[in-house]
C-alpha cells in the first residue's frame, strides 16, 4: 500500500480535492498574468525614471488622467467577476452534491487530541486510521463524513483527498471524499485546539473494496480475547484504564479515549505520534509525555510487572 | 496665495533651557504631557519596544521549527509564543505605530497648533499603554495550568470554547481579555481624537478636497476602528460574563456557540487588518510623491478607493471562516465581496505607479522601502484572491500559506512603510539626519531577510502544513523550507539592529538636517525641525493641495489645476 508523505494539494487523489485543484490553476494562472504585467510596469519606471545626477529640474505635473483610471478600474472588475463565476461553479459543485444512495457514511468526532470514526453503516467504531474504499472509474465511491466535536474546535484536513472543515462544539458539519487511487494519505488538524494540537495526526488508508469489507468485518467483531494475557487484562479492567477506553466484548466501556478493541489493526498510537510497536507502547503506557507532552492520558503509574502484563494484554487485541 | 505668508516665524514662547534641568523634571514633562508630537514619539517608541519583543517571540518560534521534531520550547510555551507574538504585533505594535504617526502627524499636516481634545489624547496613549502592561504582566502573574506564571496561550484570535473556563484554567486568559479591554479603551479614544482634530481643526483654506492623503487616509483609518472596536470589546465582555458570571454566549458544552465568537471576532478583525494597512498606504501616498518629484496620480479617486476599502472591509469577515461549514450561498457572498475590494486596492497600487510614471525618482531610504512596499504589497493582494477563492482556502487557509499572506501584508506592507516613514520624518522629528549606510544596511538586510522567510513560508502550506503547530515529523517535504525561513530571521534581526543604531546614535551624532530635507510640499516641512511645541507661528493659509509647492512655485502654482 503506497504511502503519499508528503501532503500536497497539487497531488489530488480524489474528486473534491480535485476540483479544488482546477481552480486553484485558473487561479494561479490568472494572478500570475497580473504579477507580471504589473510586476513590469514597476520595474520599467524604477529604471526608467531614475533621477539623473544634476537633474534639478521638476519633471511635468501630472495629477491624474480620467481615460486611464477607468481602464483601470474596470478591467479588474472584469477580472474579478470571471474569477467570482469559476470559483462560484467550484463551490457548487463541491457544497451541492448530490450522493448515490450507496453513499459511505462515517461520523468523525474530534477529540483534544484524537480522532474517533463511527461507522453507522457497518456498526462499529474506531480511531485515528479512517479506512474507506477506493472508488473506480465505473463505480465512484464517495465517503460522506459527519463532523463533531467532543470539546474544542479542530479541521479535518487531508489535502490530497479534500479541503479542510472544521469540527465545532454543539454544530454538525459535513465532507465528502471520493478517493480515486490506493493508498494511505496522511493530514492533520488544522485548527489550533490545544496544546497538543500539533500531533493530531490523520491517516486515511484508502482500499480496494474486497479489503476495505475484510476490515470492516474484522472491526465489527468483538474483541479476540486470548487466556495467555488474562493478568494483563486484569490489571487493564482494575485500573483506571477502563473509565476512558473501550474494549468490546468486555467491561472496558469508557468513550474518552480512543477505542482498543482492534487497536493491532492499526500502525501508530496517540493519534499517529508515533509508531505502534511493543516498546512504542510500553512507553506511551508508563508516561505518554514521552511522545505527546500535554496529551490527556495520564501517566498511569503501573509497577513494571503490570506494564508489562497490560502492554502484552493490549498486543493481542488484533 | 503664493507669497510665504505662513513660512516660519516663531512665535515668543519663552523655552526654559532643558540642558539645566534635571532628569527628573524632564521624565515629569514627558509623562504629563498633552502635546501631540510627545505623545505621538511615546506611542511610536512604545509600538518599536514591543516590536522587539514580539520579534524575539517570533525567533524563538522559529529557532524551534527550524528542524523538525526540535525540542527547544516545549508545546505549551510554543502555544504562548504564537499568542503573545500575534496579539503583540496587533494591538502593541501596529496600533501604536499607526496612532503614533496619525498623532505626531495629523495635526502639522493640517496647519493645527495640536489635536482637538489633547487631554483625551494623552488619557488614551496611558489606556494603551496600560493596557500593554495588563497583557505582558500574564507572564509573571497569571497563575496557569502549568506553573507558578503563564502567558495566555489561545490564540490571537482566542477562538471558543477554547477560551472557556473548561479549557482554559487559571487566568492567563483574563489577562489577555482585560489587557485588550483597556488598551481598546484608548484606541477609541484616540481615534475619536483623530476624527475630531482632522473634520474641526483645518487651517484656513484646507478643505476636505486639499487635505493631505495621509490625513485621508488616517481619518478613513480612525473612522473603521470607531466602528469595530466595539463588537471585540462586546464579545470580550461576554466572555467575562462566560467565565465568571456562569453565562453560556460561548459555553458549548451548555449550548453556547462558538461560531458567534467567530463573527464577533472577524467583524472587528478583518477591517483591523485594514485599519493597519491603510496607514501603510498613508505613509506611501506621502514619500513616493515626494521622491518622485510628481504629485499623488488620481488624488481623488485615491481618497475614492480609500473610502471604498473602508466601507467594503465591513463586508468580508466571513472570509476568514470558510472552513466552518457555511452554506454554498454564503461561501459565494463572502468570496464575491472579498474578491471585490481587489478593486480599490488595485486602483491604489496602479495610482502610484502613475505617481512615479514620468517622475524623477530618488531611491533615498524611504523611498526605497516604498518601492519595496509596491512589489510585496502587489504579491500580498494577488494571494489574497487566491484565499478568497472559497474552495481554494478550504486548502490553504489554517496553513502556513495564510500566515506568509498576512505576514506580506502587515510586514511587507505595513512595517516597511512604516520605516519608509521612519526615514522620512526622522529629520523632521529629531532635527537631524540619519546616517545613509546604515539605512541602506538595514534596507538590503530586512529586504532579503523578508524574502527568505516570507516567500518561502508559501510552499508548506501548499504541501499541508498547518499553522500554531509547535513540531513537525520529518518527510513530509516541509524541513528544507522551514530552515529557509528561520534562515530569514538572522537577516531581520541585522537589519532591525541597524535601523535601531541608525536612530540613537543619528539622534546625538546626526548632522543638522534643516526644515525641508526633502524638498517637500506639505505643512509639516515649514515649520521647524523639530517643530516648536505650537507648531506653526502664524496659522497657515492654504489654497492648494501641495502649499509648499505653490511657494516654492509661484509662476506655476498647483492652485490653478484643482
Amino acid at each position: 500500500m503506497p504511502i503519499h508523505a508528503i501532503p500536497s494539494i497539487f497531488a489530488p487523489a480524489s474528486t473534491p480535492a480535485g476540483a479544488i485543484h482546477h481552480l486553484s490553476l485558473f487561479v494561479l494562472t490568472i494572478c500570475g498574468a497580473i504579477f507580471l504585467v504589473v510586476a513590469s510596469l514597476l520595474v520599467y519606471s524604477i529604471v526608467k525614471f531614475r533621477r539623473g545626477d544634476d537633474d534639478n529640474r521638476e519633471p511635468a505635473q501630472i495629477y491624474g488622467s480620467n481615460q486611464v483610471e477607468l481602464a483601470w478600474t474596470v478591467i479588474p472588475i472584469l477580472i474579478v467577476v470571471v474569477l467570482f463565476l469559476a470559483t462560484a461553479r467550484v463551490i457548487h459543485a463541491v457544497q451541492d452534491v448530490r450522493f448515490p444512495p450507496d453513499t459511505m457514511e462515517v461520523t468523525a468526532i474530534g477529540h483534544q487530541f484524537w480522532w474517533e470514526y463511527r461507522y453507522p453503516q457497518q456498526g462499529f467504531v474506531t480511531a485515528n486510521e479512517l479506512h474507506v474504499p477506493v472508488g473506480e472509474p465505473s463505480r465512484p465511491t464517495p465517503t460522506r463524513i459527519t463532523l463533531l466535536s467532543a470539546d474544542t474546535n479542530h479541521s479535518f484536513w487531508v489535502p490530497q483527498l479534500a479541503g479542510k472543515t472544521d469540527l465545532i462544539p454543539n454544530r454538525q458539519n459535513s465532507m465528502w471524499i471520493e478517493p480515486r487511487d490506493v493508498g494511505v494519505y496522511v493530514g492533520q488538524c488544522a485548527q489550533y485546539c490545544g496544546t497538543q494540537h500539533a500531533k493530531m495526526l490523520l491517516r486515511v488508508v484508502v482500499e480496494p473494496r474486497a479489503d476495505f469489507e475484510r476490515w470492516a468485518a474484522s472491526q465489527r467483531s468483538p474483541a479476540r480475547l486470548s487466556d495467555g494475557v488474562a493478568q494483563g487484562r486484569h490489571v487493564f479492567e482494575t485500573t483506571a484504564c477502563v473509565n476512558c477506553h473501550t474494549v468490546s466484548g468486555t467491561s472496558a466501556r469508557g468513550t474518552f479515549g480512543p477505542d482498543l478493541t482492534h487497536l493491532m489493526s492499526r500502525e501508530t498510537i496517540a493519534a499517529g505520534a508515533a509508531a505502534l510497536t511493543p516498546e512504542n507502547l510500553r512507553h506511551w503506557i508508563m508516561n505518554p509525555d514521552t511522545f505527546k507532552p500535554g496529551s490527556k492520558m495520564p501517566a498511569m503509574q503501573l509497577k513494571p510487572a503490570e506494564l508489562d502484563a497490560v502492554t502484552a494484554y493490549l498486543l493481542t487485541l488484533e | 496665495m503664493g507669497d510665504a505668508e505662513f513660512a516660519l516665524r516663531p512665535l515668543a514662547v519663552p523655552q526654559a533651557g532643558v540642558a539645566a534641568r534635571p532628569w527628573l523634571d524632564r521624565v515629569h514633562d514627558w509623562v504629563v504631557t498633552v502635546d501631540h508630537k510627545r505623545l505621538g514619539l511615546m506611542y511610536i517608541l512604545y509600538g518599536i519596544l514591543f516590536l522587539v519583543i514580539a520579534g524575539l517571540e517570533a525567533t524563538a518560534m522559529r529557532i524551534q521549527l527550524a528542524i523538525p521534531n526540535n525540542h527547544f520550547v516545549s508545546p505549551q510555551v510554543f502555544n504562548r509564543l504564537f499568542t503573545m507574538h500575534g496579539t503583540t504585533m496587533v494591538f502593541l505594535v501596529g496600533m501604536p505605530l499607526v496612532f503614533g504617526f496619525a498623532n505626531y502627524l495629523a495635526p502639522l499636516m493640517i496647519g493645527a497648533r495640536d489635536m482637538a481634545f489633547p487631554r483625551l489624547n494623552a488619557f488614551s496613549f496611558w489606556m494603551s499603554a496600560f493596557g500593554g502592561l495588563i497583557l505582558y504582566s500574564s507572564v509573571v502573574a497569571a497563575s496557569g495550568l502549568y506553573g507558578a506564571g503563564s502567558a495566555p496561550d489561545v490564540g490571537w484570535f482566542a477562538y471558543a470554547p477554547l477560551t472557556s473556563s473548561t479549557f482554559s484554567v487559571g487566568h492567563s486568559t483574563d489577562y489577555w481579555i482585560i489587557g485588550l479591554l483597556v488598551s481598546g479603551i484608548g484606541s477609541i479614544g484616540t481615534a475619536a481624537n483623530i476624527v475630531t482634530t482632522i473634520l474641526c481643526m483645518r487651517c484656513p483654506g484646507m478643505t476636505l478636497g486639499r487635505m493631505p492623503m495621509l490625513v485621508w487616509l488616517n481619518l478613513v483609518v480612525s473612522s473603521l476602528i470607531l466602528i469595530v472596536i466595539s463588537p471585540l470589546t462586546a464579545a470580550q465582555i461576554m466572555l467575562l460574563i462566560d467565565r465568571y458570571l456562569g453565562g453560556h454566549f460561548f459555553d458549548t458544552q451548555a449550548g453556547g456557540s462558538a461560531v458567534i465568537w467567530m463573527h464577533f471576532f472577524w467583524i472587528f478583525g478583518h477591517p483591523e487588518v485594514y485599519v493597519l494597512i491603510i496607514p501603510g498606504f498613508a505613509i506611501a501616498s506621502e514619500v513616493i510623491p515626494v521622491f518622485s518629484r510628481k504629485p499623488i496620480f488620481g488624488y481623488a479617486i485615491m481618497v475614492a478607493a480609500t473610502l471604498a476599502i473602508g466601507f467594503m472591509s465591513l463586508a468580508v469577515w466571513a472570509h476568514h471562516m470558510f472552513t466552518i461549514g457555511m452554506t454554498s450561498y454564503a461561501n459565494a457572498f463572502f468570496t464575491a465581496s472579498t474578491m471585490a475590494i481587489g478593486v480599490p486596492t488595485g486602483i491604489k497600487i496602479f495610482n502610484w505607479l502613475g505617481t512615479m510614471w514620468g517622475g524623477k525618482i530618488s531611491f533615498t531610504v524611504p523611498m526605497r522601502f516604498c518601492v519595496a512596499f509596491l512589489f510585496q504589497f502587489l504579491i500580498a493582494g494577488l494571494t489574497g484572491i487566491m484565499l478568497s477563492a472559497s474552495p481554494f482556502d478550504w486548502q490553504l487557509g489554517n496553513s502556513y500559506f495564510v500566515v506568509a499572506h498576512f505576514h506580506y501584508v502587515l510586514i511587507g506592507g505595513l512595517v516597511f512603510t512604516i520605516f519608509a516613514g521612519f526615514y522620512y520624518w526622522y529629520p523632521k522629528v529629531t532635527g537631524r539626519m540619519w546616517n545613509d549606510t546604515l539605512g541602506r544596511a538595514h534596507f538590503w538586510l530586512f529586504l532579503i531577510g523578508f524574502h527568505l522567510t516570507f516567500d518561502f513560508m508559501h510552499i508548506p502550506g501548499m504541501l499541508g502544513m498547518p499553522r500554531r503547530i509547535y513540531t513537525y515529523e520529518a518527510g513530509r517535504g516541509w524541513e528544507l523550507w522551514n530552515l529557509i525561513i528561520s534562515v530569514g530571521v538572522l537577516f531581520q534581526a541585522a537589519g532591525i539592529f541597524c535601523w535601531v543604531m541608525n536612530f540613537v546614535f543619528s539622534y546625538f551624532l546626526g548632522p543638522a538636517a534643516g526644515n525641508d530635507p526633502w524638498d517637500a510640499w506639505t505643512l509639516e516641512w515649514s515649520t521647524t525641525s523639530p517643530p516648536p511645541e505650537y507648531n506653526f507661528g502664524v496659522v497657515p493659509v492654504v489654497a492648494s493641495r501641495r502649499p509648499l509647492w505653490d511657494v516654492k512655485h509661484p509662476e506655476d502654482p498647483d492652485w490653478k489645476y484643482e
